[in-house]
């Protein structure tokens, strides 16, 4: 099975329209969102059942027993992450406990005990014929890398034979999150925008993509809203060669779809058209790809 | 500004409005994808590493013990041949590992992680951060460049956020005295715009909404605010040459007087709102 990831660096380029798109045209059995802090994909794949669902344990946070404690301090000159506040008594700010524990091995009267916290809630869609994993962070929570392997982990041991094709919603960024998807990836489709930021991120996500040995390919989104910088996207990836595999225009009926709650290819507008072609590229990279040998 | 979607146009509001303000502060907290120099191409008066600290093994005093690596909640150091091996880019710097080392065989080295840049475009002071491709974490950044606007009370200070709710959001809005939401008219936007608004809400911040890239149509965000009761400051039509100067990097405000007309007022609605709120919740 081939693992396509969608990512972009900047925010808001069209990942999740492209995803949508992509899982319709490639019929795909087997999909996911991991952009688990602000998740949309569910918005455009409408799902006739209820998930299943379950909470996500993040790390556990420290919690302080006031009756226990002495007062002596040592959590809170001890805490890297200024977790520990003292008004008049000491306790945790759970959102900033990142769970390392040190407070309670600390404590010389044992008043602090870690506790488990739910920090997200999980959703997985089955049907027939497909699955898709999605989950949403509890906002504040800061496992989100470690909430994107476990969405992940739940599409791939949830994958219905003969799925040949997976299509992964990642997140904006470089960090923690948009790492832990490209694990097991077999190629990154980035979106990017023809504007002097987009560039600037897009260049980032690839060098981080990069660093981990990950395919990529670049579509542009919006193009024509900058044909100079979309024509310097181009040039850069033929410089670097990197496949880039298409333009789409800047179309309102894209706006349109997505508050119908549909994907671009299930109307006839110019976005759904240009993409068309970046699926076919897209899908013939990944078939020559390790010549056709399952990764 | 804050918008828990990406690309609803953070940035954009944030830099005309450091830019309209004149003499401001604007610290771009998006150090995953810090984009606001471009657009101000600040003179660049200083440049300063961030980094976190990592443990760093004597392996003569270790005595394979495995203290350290059963302590790591992170699973940043791994037992292997009976020795503790460290997984740097895992290590979250708490320093559990050399706290509790029965030899004292830890101590700690510092790691670049990114690095803050400072500069004056105009009136205005930049202060940027970059977490290095790579790296997970950009905490250690973002606290650094807050740190930086702590000497610069007198003028208003603009905090250009990285997108989402997780833990780098609230580390940027820890300090803030007023959240302005970014949204832009879709139903993707809209899912995103209750998260940050429960965020605001959490954190016990007073905010606003702008209404971002409006169309003639129907504006589900519009939509969200009304039902929500959550004030909108105003809106910014979708401009294709307001599109265009941007996407070149170019400060609207600076350029045309239509424009800076437009984020001037937006501008003067906050502080308005930001002031009243000041004087209504005095303990916020």
């Amino acid at each position: 099975m081939k693992q396509l990831l969608i990512l972009s660096g900047k925010g808001g380029t069209g990942k999740t329209t492209v995803a949508g798109a992509l899982i319709k045209l490639s019929q795909a059995r087997a999909y996911a969102d991991c952009d688990v802090d602000a998740p949309n994909l569910h918005l455009s794949m409408t799902q006739t059942a209820d998930p299943e669902r379950n909470d996500y344990y993040g790390m556990p946070k420290a919690q302080i027993d006031a009756e226990a404690c002495i007062g002596c301090g040592q959590c809170k000159e001890n805490c890297r992450f200024d977790a520990i506040i003292n008004n008049n008594g000491y306790a945790v700010d759970p959102f900033s406990c990142e769970g390392c524990g040190v407070c309670e091995a600390l404590c010389p009267v044992n008043a602090v005990s870690m506790k488990p916290a739910v920090a997200g809630e999980q959703m997985l869609y089955r049907t027939t014929y497909s699955v898709f994993s999605t989950a949403q962070l509890k906002m504040g929570s800061g496992t989100s890398g470690k909430l994107v392997t476990e969405v992940k982990k739940r599409m791939l041991s949830s994958l219905l034979p003969e799925t040949e094709l997976a299509v992964i919603d990642g997140s904006p960024g470089i960090g923690c999150p948009v790492i832990a998807s490209m694990s097991g990836v077999s190629m990154v489709l980035i979106v990017a925008e023809p504007s002097v930021s987009g560039i600037s991120d897009m260049e980032r996500i690839l060098h981080t993509a990069e660093i981990f040995h990950t395919q990529t390919c670049v579509c542009v989104n919006k193009a024509d809203v900058n044909l100079e910088l979309t024509e310097r996207i181009e040039r850069y990836c033929e410089e670097k060669q990197i496949p880039f595999v298409g333009i789409i225009p800047y179309d309102s009926q894209a706006v349109a779809a997505i508050n119908n709650g549909k994907t671009i290819v299930e109307l006839d507008c110019p976005s759904g058209r240009a993409v068309r072609k970046i699926y076919a590229e897209t899908m013939r990279l990944l078939q020559v790809q390790a010549g056709g040998i399952e990764a | 500004m804050l918008s828990g979607k990406g690309g609803t146009g953070k940035t954009l509001v944030s830099v005309n409005f450091a830019a309209a303000a004149e003499a401001a502060v604007y610290l771009d907290c998006d150090v995953e994808e810090p984009n606001g120099h471009l657009f101000f191409k600040p003179e660049i008066t200083s440049e300063e590493l961030v980094s976190a600290k990592i443990p760093l093994i004597d392996y003569d005093r270790c005595n394979g013990c495995r203290t350290c690596v059963d302590f790591c909640k992170f699973n940043a150091l791994a037992f292997i041949k009976n020795k503790p091996v460290l997984f740097k880019d895992i290590c979250h710097s708490c320093g559990g590992c050399v706290l509790f080392c029965p030899q004292k065989a830890i101590s700690e080295e510092e790691k670049n992680v990114g690095m803050i840049q400072s500069g004056t475009s105009g009136q205005v002071r930049v202060h940027t951060g970059f977490l290095n491709t790579g790296e997970a974490s950009g905490i250690p950044i973002i606290k650094e460049l807050l740190k930086k606007s702590a000497g610069e009370t007198a003028l208003p200070i603009f905090i250009d956020c990285p997108p989402g709710n997780a833990c780098s959001v609230m580390e940027s809005i820890k300090d803030a005295d007023y959240c302005v939401l970014v949204a832009e008219p879709t139903v993707f936007g809209v899912h995103n715009l209750k998260m940050v608004c429960d965020l605001a809400e959490t954190f016990h911040k007073p905010y606003g909404v702008v209404l971002n890239k409006c169309l003639e149509d129907e504006n589900p965000a519009e939509e969200f605010c009304k039902e929500h009761h959550a004030t909108i400051l105003g809106r910014i039509p979708f401009d294709s040459k307001l599109g265009s100067i941007s996407s070149n990097a170019r400060i609207a405000v600076r350029e045309n007087d239509r424009y800076r007309e437009l984020f001037s007022e937006l501008l003067h609605t906050i502080i308005e709102e930001a002031n009243h709120e000041a004087v209504a919740h005095p303990q916020r």
